[in-house]
């Protein structure tokens, strides 16, 4: 099952999607088995951002039916912060790590690109233009012409290969797509969560989460997410790492033959973590 | 970062594990399993629960996540939890029966510290949070230690909880059992009558905010056992996070459940979700 991506040989086509898995604290509660018993082909890192962030007030959680809204916020110790702590603790995993970055514009997508170009751990940069809790990915990702703008003008800062995670929540994803091929993505990876709300069961009218608007994850998306699978395969010739709400081999499988190369589990390894070994097995079971 | 393992690991993944017993008591509901692949748990743990049977298609069609249980009790090879229907995952929980599978991720968390040598522990719990304590006491007591167990109730059928540890002082809301008031004015009436003491505390947020103002106030240290909402139990999630003295965010998950009081922001209450979800 050994698959190449943009030139980063990986064993199984089976990895995490970003922020939804923590290597470093999974460490702490699950001591060497982690790695030993490591169920992803690469290691997709949570998103980083040039300055640190706190992340949104709680509740962050809402559970629905096949699936959870959440608020997160995008927490992380910025990029001085994940160069300091972060990357020697990644750097001694099994696997490939691909780092994932977000800016509110090119030049901080720029200077994060020119920080990351010296760090031989790094295989890979995923670009984040696509969360819908922080107000500055939403509009690039959702507007090609944006995303263009972007790429255009931070893709010469890095020697790696840059993933696009493009976002659900716009018009025709396979337009955005074929821009982030024209711009120099070297991969495209979807979909991020859909922008949802979670209603306060006992106050009429107010949200739930402490950041007001949440993205729905989980089962409940899969459909959405094999639906725009397949519109951006028919438009783009890049290789696609296909997420959202993936369960089972044999959902992953329908990724696959949809035109994904890779598939991303998330949400599902909240309720197992070796969600994803399973996964890996029983896509060759299913071979 | 240390490398120091803090905490008793679980393995990795789920495993599936058979209903021994189960057991009425008021309005909870205890059941039993073997587990002969995990590692005893310490007081203070807690695991992710779920049924491996429909899991799903409860009430608003839910649960899809599993729930995080503290353990009740542990000892050759069997782990006991307590739980109390008040949403879709504890109701489901609470149907299974003897030969039912759950499914379980753990022992997660960072459990409870040893109080030191010649302090006395107070166990200051409330309601469906008195289950951490009563395997902390079960702990203590075979060490040797001074304890005292001051649990608070709604009304006398939920006072039936007070049975999962020896020799409790029992407050209720309604005043049907035992002091008529808050399970806070115990503790203050053990303080005053000896404060070198360490609490030890799980329950309501509301009656945590208490212990953790009492405590800040009287310099008498409290670990605090939270009991956030969570997602995964692992640290990956980020949701169950707490705000800490310093301003940032904890996830109880890892960084807890148990946290000392003075770690915790005086307005960490703020945001905490409200029971029933």
């Amino acid at each position: 099952m050994a698959i190449d991506l943009c030139g980063i040989a990986l064993e199984h086509p089976v990895i995490n999607g970003s922020g939804t898995f923590d290597v470093i604290a999974a460490r702490r509660v699950f001591g060497e088995a982690l790695d030993t018993e490591f169920p992803f082909s690469a290691f997709v890192s949570k998103t980083i951002t040039l300055e640190p962030r706190l992340g949104n007030p709680p509740p962050r959680l809402f559970e629905t039916a096949s699936g959870l809204i959440n608020s997160i916020g995008l927490p992380n110790r910025g990029l001085a912060g994940y160069l300091e702590h972060d990357l020697p603790e990644l750097s001694s995993l099994p696997v490939p790590l691909i780092t994932n970055v977000m800016g509110s514009n090119a030049d901080e997508v720029g200077q994060l690109f020119e920080a990351l170009e010296g760090c031989t751990e790094i295989a890979a940069i995923e670009l984040n233009v696509s969360c819908p809790n922080v107000k500055t990915g939403l509009d690039i990702g959702s507007d090609p012409a944006e995303l263009s703008k972007l790429l255009g003008s931070v893709r010469s800062k890095t020697s790696k290969p840059v993933i696009v995670k493009l976002t659900p929540n716009t018009a025709n994803v396979a337009l955005v797509a074929s821009a982030a091929e024209a711009s120099g993505a070297d991969a495209v990876s979807l979909i991020n969560t859909l922008r949802a709300f979670a209603a306060d069961p006992s106050r009429p009218g107010k949200a739930w989460l402490g950041g007001g608007t949440g993205g729905q994850s989980g089962p409940a998306i899969r459909s959405v997410a094999l639906a725009q699978t397949v519109a951006v395969s028919s438009a783009v010739s890049l290789p696609i790492v296909a997420m959202g709400g993936i369960s089972t081999a044999a959902n992953a499988r329908q990724f696959l033959d949809a035109g994904a190369l890779i598939i991303a589990v998330g949400t599902e390894s909240f309720r197992d973590p070796a969600t994803a070994a399973q996964i890996r097995d029983g896509l060759v079971a299913l071979s | 970062m240390s490398n120091a393992v803090d905490r008793v690991q679980a393995p990795f993944g789920t495993r599936e594990l058979a209903i021994a017993a189960t057991e009425e008591v008021g309005p909870y509901r205890v059941f039993s399993c073997m587990d002969p692949g995990g590692p005893a748990p310490s007081a203070g743990q807690f695991y992710m629960l779920s049924s491996v049977a429909r899991w799903g298609g409860g009430s608003d069609e839910r649960p899809y996540l599993p729930r995080a249980i503290s353990v009740l009790a542990a000892g050759d090879g069997q782990l006991s939890f307590v739980v109390e229907a008040v949403g879709p995952g504890t109701e489901r929980l609470a149907e299974l029966a003897e030969g039912d599978w759950l499914r379980v991720l753990g022992p997660l968390g960072k459990g409870f510290t040893a109080p030191p040598s010649g302090a006395r522990a107070l166990l200051c719990g409330g309601g469906i949070g008195v289950a951490p304590l009563a395997i902390l006491q079960q702990e203590l007591l075979a060490s040797g230690c001074d304890v005292a167990a001051l649990l608070g109730f709604r009304d006398r059928g939920h006072a039936a909880g007070a049975e999962f540890l020896e020799g409790a002082q029992v407050a209720t809301d309604d005043g049907s059992v035992g002091h008529s008031g808050l399970v806070t004015e115990l503790l203050l009436a053990e303080l005053d009558r000896d404060a070198a003491a360490v609490i030890y505390s799980c329950g309501p947020p509301q009656m945590l905010d208490a212990v953790r103002a009492i405590s800040v106030a009287s310099g008498v240290p409290a670990q605090l056992a939270l009991e956030a909402p969570m997602a995964c139990g692992y640290g990956a999630c980020y949701g169950c996070v707490v705000k800490s003295a310093d301003g940032s965010y904890r996830r109880s998950c890892v960084d807890g459940p148990v946290i000392n009081a003075d770690e915790l922001a005086a307005d960490w209450l703020e945001g905490t979700p409200k029971d029933g979800h």
